[in-house]
C-alpha cells in the first residue's frame, strides 16, 4: 500500500515525486487550478490551486507530497479566496463571454462557473489589447490572456520555437510575440504546434472556425470543470475500469 | 395648431411636456410636445436614443464573431441580428448555403417571428387592446390579462415558449444562440429534436388561427376608432421573394409610394444604399432612413407586418393567406392602411410563421448533414432580412486578415422612426390637442408607438410598471405640474 496524505479528511495515496495536485487528481479529488496542467512542470503561478497545511497557504501544484500532511483545499475560506482570483482576472483582462468563440471551452469561465462567481466584483481596467491578425491562419487576442505561460511553455519546450513570452512587470505584464516585428505573422508557428492546443482561455485561435461547434457540444456545456479535469488527470484504472488508487487509499 | 408638428413655429412661448421615458427602447426614449396656454399642439417629437456603438467597437473583431456579438443588441429579436449577420457574412465567405443550412435557419427565423409576434401581441399590447386605452391603468398589465381573460394569456404564454424552443433547437439555446455561422450552421435538427416541436405544431397553428380572430374582433367591436386611430398615409418598403410572395428570409426589395405606386421592385439589397439613405435631424440620436428617389424630407417609410402582408403579392401557406385577404377586403380596405393594422397583420404573421414551421418539420433536409459551404473570398457583405419589426440591413467590410473594419446597421425601427413620429403627431391632434392630461391621454401616445413594435422590450410595462414623468413648464422652463407613474405603477401628483 503507498504513503498517504490526508486532503479535506480523506486519505490521499501518491507515488515519489508526485506533487499534491498530481496525487489528488490522479486519486480522484479535484483541487481548482488553472495555469497548471499535466503536461508541463507545475507553474505556481495563478495560485487558485492554494491550499492550507498546517494553518499556512500554499499552491498545491508545487507541494510535494510527504507522508502525513493535512492538507485543506475545499473550505469556503479557500473558495472564497479562489472566487476573488478569479474575479480579478475577469477585471484585468476583456472577457466577453457571449461573443467569445472559446465560451464553453473556457477554463477561466468553466472556473467561475464552478466556483459561482456571479459578479465581477471589481471595476474593470479595460486594457487596450489589440489583435494579432497578420497570421493567414491563426488568430491572437491578447485580451483575454491571463498570463498562465502555457503557451510559453509548450513552445519552448514541446515545440521548441519560442514564439511566446511574457514582457513587463507586475501589472503592465502581458503576452508578446517573439519576432522582429512583433506579429505572428513573422514567426514559424503552426497550426499542429502544442502551443496551439493548451491556451486555456481564447487568445490563441486557429481562424474561420469559431462557433462552430454547438452549444450542447462544448468541453463545459455538460460537466462542470471540476469534474472533467479528474478525467484529464493520470489515472491508475484497472481493465475493470476501477480506479487502482482509490481502492488502496480506501 | 401648425399641419407638421415637427418643429413649432415659436418654441420660446410653449410649454413642455416630456414622456421620459417612454418605454424601454434600448432603454432610452422619450416623446416631447410642446403646448401653448390653451393646451393646443404645436409640437411632437419621439426621441429614441439609441446608441449603435455595435458598428464602432465591432471594429477590428474577426468577421465570424459578428453573428454572435451583435445579436446582443437586443434580448427580444436576437435571432434577428443573429442570421442578418450571418447572411452578411455568407457573402463574405463567398458561400451558397447547403439546403439543410438554409432550412435550419428558415426554421430559427420563423420561430424567432412566433415568439416575438406573440410576446408583443399578448404580453406588451393586449392590456390596452383588451380592456382599452384609458382603461384602470392597474389592471391594463398582463397580470390583468390572466384574470379577466386566462385562456386568451395561456395562448400567449404557450405560442411564445414554443418559439422560443424552435430558436433553442435550432440555435442552441432560447436567447442568444450561436446556430448561425458564416456559410451554414452549426447543427441539424435530429430526428428527436424534431419530433418534439411536432407534437405540439398543430395546437401552435390552431391557436394562432385563434388570434387573428381576436386581432379581427378587435377591428370589428371599435371599428372607427381602430380605423382611424393615428391613422396616416406612408409609403413602403419590404421584402418580397422573387414571385412576389411573402417571405421574412430572403428576397429583394420593394418600394412602393403611399398611392401604392411601384418605386422599385426585386431591388438586389447587396445596393441598399442606391436607393436608401439615412437623414440626420438635431434633435433625434436616431438617423432617419428616406427613399432617395424621394428625397429627405417626404421619402420616409413604413416598414413591419403591416407594411409586408399588405404589400406582398400573395402569402405562401394557405391559412395566413385566406387571412390576409379578408384583412385587405375589411371594410373596403379601411384597416390595412391603420396604425392598429399593425397588430391584425402580425398576427397574420404569426400564423403563417406557425405554417412554415409545420411545413419545414416535415421537410428531411433538416436531418441533413451537409452544413457549411464555403467560396470566393469577398470583402464586403450585405445581409437583409425581415426582422419581427421590419426590414433589418447588416453591412460589413472586412480586411484581409479577417478583422471587421467597417460596420453599418439599419435597424427595424431606425426605418418606422419617421412613421412613427407621424403616428403620435396624429394621435396628439385626435387626443390631446386641448385637453388637460391624464394618464389616460398619455396611454394614448404609448399606444401609437406600441403598434410598430419599435423593440420596446417593455417587459415592465407588460407588468404594469412602465415609470413615466410627464413635466409641464413655463416658457421660462419653470415646471408648473408634474405627473409621475413610479415604477408600481402607481400614478403620482408630484408637483410642488
Amino acid at each position: 500500500m503507498s504513503e498517504t496524505f490526508q486532503l479535506d479528511g480523506a486519505a490521499v495515496p501518491f507515488e515519489p515525486g508526485q506533487t499534491v495536485m498530481q496525487a489528488a487528481l490522479a486519486a480522484g479529488h479535484y483541487i481548482p487550478h488553472l495555469c497548471y496542467h499535466p503536461e508541463f512542470k507545475p507553474h505556481g503561478s495563478c495560485k487558485l490551486c492554494t491550499v492550507k497545511l498546517n494553518g499556512r497557504t500554499t499552491a498545491s501544484c508545487t507541494l510535494p507530497a510527504e507522508a502525513g500532511l493535512n492538507i485543506e483545499s475545499n473550505i469556503e475560506e479557500l473558495n472564497a479566496l479562489r472566487r476573488t482570483l478569479v474575479q480579478m482576472l475577469f477585471a484585468e483582462g476583456n472577457h466577453f463571454c457571449p461573443s467569445c468563440e472559446k465560451s464553453g471551452n473556457c477554463v477561466l469561465q468553466a472556473l467561475g462557473y464552478d466556483l459561482e462567481v456571479h459578479a465581477t466584483g471589481f471595476r474593470h481596467l479595460y486594457p487596450d489589447r489589440p489583435l494579432d491578425a497578420s497570421h493567414p491562419d491563426i488568430l491572437l487576442d491578447f485580451n483575454r490572456c491571463v498570463l498562465c505561460e502555457l503557451c510559453v511553455r509548450a513552445s519552448s519546450e514541446v515545440d521548441g520555437k519560442n514564439v511566446f513570452a511574457l514582457s513587463g512587470r507586475g501589472i503592465t505584464k502581458h503576452l508578446i510575440v517573439n519576432s522582429a516585428s512583433g506579429l505572428l505573422k513573422d514567426t514559424d508557428i503552426a497550426l499542429t504546434d502544442k502551443a496551439m492546443e493548451v491556451c486555456p482561455v481564447g487568445v490563441i485561435l486557429k481562424k474561420r472556425v469559431g462557433f462552430s461547434q454547438p452549444i450542447g457540444a462544448r468541453r463545459y456545456d455538460q460537466r462542470p470543470i471540476s469534474a472533467q479535469a479528474l478525467d484529464d488527470a493520470p489515472r491508475q484504472v484497472d481493465a475493470s475500469g476501477n480506479c487502482k488508487t482509490c481502492e488502496d487509499a480506501s | 395648431m401648425g399641419n407638421d408638428l415637427e418643429t413649432a413655429a415659436h418654441p420660446e412661448n410653449l410649454r413642455r411636456v416630456a414622456i421620459d421615458p417612454v418605454s424601454r427602447v434600448e432603454g432610452h426614449g422619450k416623446v416631447t410636445l410642446l403646448l401653448d396656454e390653451n393646451d393646443r399642439v404645436h409640437q411632437v417629437r419621439l426621441h429614441i436614443v439609441e446608441f449603435r456603438g455595435f458598428e464602432k467597437f465591432i471594429q477590428g473583431r474577426p468577421y465570424w464573431e459578428a453573428p454572435v456579438m451583435v445579436q446582443r443588441l437586443c434580448g427580444i429579436c436576437p435571432v434577428s441580428h443573429h442570421i442578418a449577420a450571418s447572411k452578411a457574412m455568407d457573402m463574405i465567405v463567398g458561400a451558397t448555403l447547403t439546403p439543410t443550412a438554409e432550412k435550419v435557419r428558415r426554421l430559427m427565423h420563423y420561430g424567432q417571428i412566433l415568439q416575438s409576434h406573440a410576446l408583443h401581441f399578448f404580453h406588451l399590447c393586449s392590456p390596452d387592446l383588451l380592456f382599452g386605452f384609458d382603461s384602470d391603468v392597474t389592471k391594463r398589465n398582463i397580470v390583468g390579462v390572466v384574470g379577466a381573460y386566462p385562456e386568451i394569456a395561456k395562448q400567449g404564454v404557450l405560442l411564445r415558449k414554443f418559439g422560443q424552443e424552435v430558436i433553442r433547437v435550432t440555435a442552441g439555446k432560447r436567447v442568444h444562440g450561436t446556430g448561425s455561422i458564416p456559410g451554414g450552421v452549426n447543427k441539424n435538427v435530429s430526428i428527436e429534436e424534431r419530433d418534439y416541436l411536432l407534437k405540439d405544431i398543430e395546437q401552435i397553428v390552431s391557436w394562432s388561427r385563434e388570434s387573428v380572430a381576436i386581432a379581427r374582433k378587435l377591428f370589428e367591436q371599435n371599428l372607427d376608432l381602430y380605423n382611424d386611430f393615428g391613422r396616416f398615409k406612408a409609403h413602403t418598403l419590404n421584402m418580397v421573394r422573387a414571385d412576389g410572395a411573402l417571405d421574412l428570409y430572403h428576397g429583394g426589395l420593394r418600394a412602393r409610394d403611399m398611392d401604392g405606386k411601384t418605386l422599385f421592385d426585386h431591388y438586389d439589397y447587396s445596393h441598399y444604399w442606391d436607393v436608401i439613405f439615412e437623414d440626420v435631424k438635431p434633435w433625434s440620436y436616431m438617423k432617419f432612413p428616406f427613399l432617395r428617389s424621394l428625397g429627405p424630407e417626404t421619402g420616409w417609410y413604413r416598414v413591419g407586418p403591416l407594411s409586408r402582408v399588405t404589400q406582398c403579392d400573395f402569402i405562401p401557406t394557405p391559412l395566413a393567406e385566406a387571412e390576409r385577404k379578408a384583412f385587405m377586403a375589411f371594410d373596403n380596405g379601411k384597416a390595412a392602411g391603420a396604425t392598429l393594422g399593425f397588430h391584425w397583420a402580425r398576427m397574420i404573421e404569426m400564423l403563417h410563421a406557425a405554417e412554415v414551421i409545420r411545413d419545414l418539420l416535415h421537410d428531411p433536409d433538416l436531418q441533413g448533414t451537409d452544413l457549411v459551404s464555403k467560396g470566393v473570398r469577398q470583402d464586403r457583405g450585405v445581409g437583409v432580412i425581415e426582422a419581427p419589426r421590419g426590414t433589418l440591413i447588416h453591412h460589413y467590410k472586412v480586411d484581409e486578415n479577417d478583422q471587421i473594419v467597417r460596420c453599418n446597421l439599419i435597424v427595424s425601427t431606425t426605418h418606422n422612426n419617421q412613421a412613427m413620429n407621424e403616428a403620435i403627431r396624429q394621435v396628439a391632434r385626435q387626443f390631446i390637442d386641448g385637453k388637460k392630461l391624464t394618464e389616460g391621454l398619455l396611454n394614448h401616445i404609448e399606444v401609437a408607438i406600441r403598434a410598430f413594435d419599435p423593440c420596446l422590450s417593455c417587459a415592465t410595462h407588460a407588468l404594469g410598471k412602465m415609470p413615466l414623468e410627464v413635466e409641464l413648464l413655463d416658457a421660462e422652463g419653470g415646471r408648473v405640474d408634474m405627473l409621475t407613474r413610479n415604477t408600481s405603477g402607481a400614478l403620482c401628483d408630484t408637483s410642488d
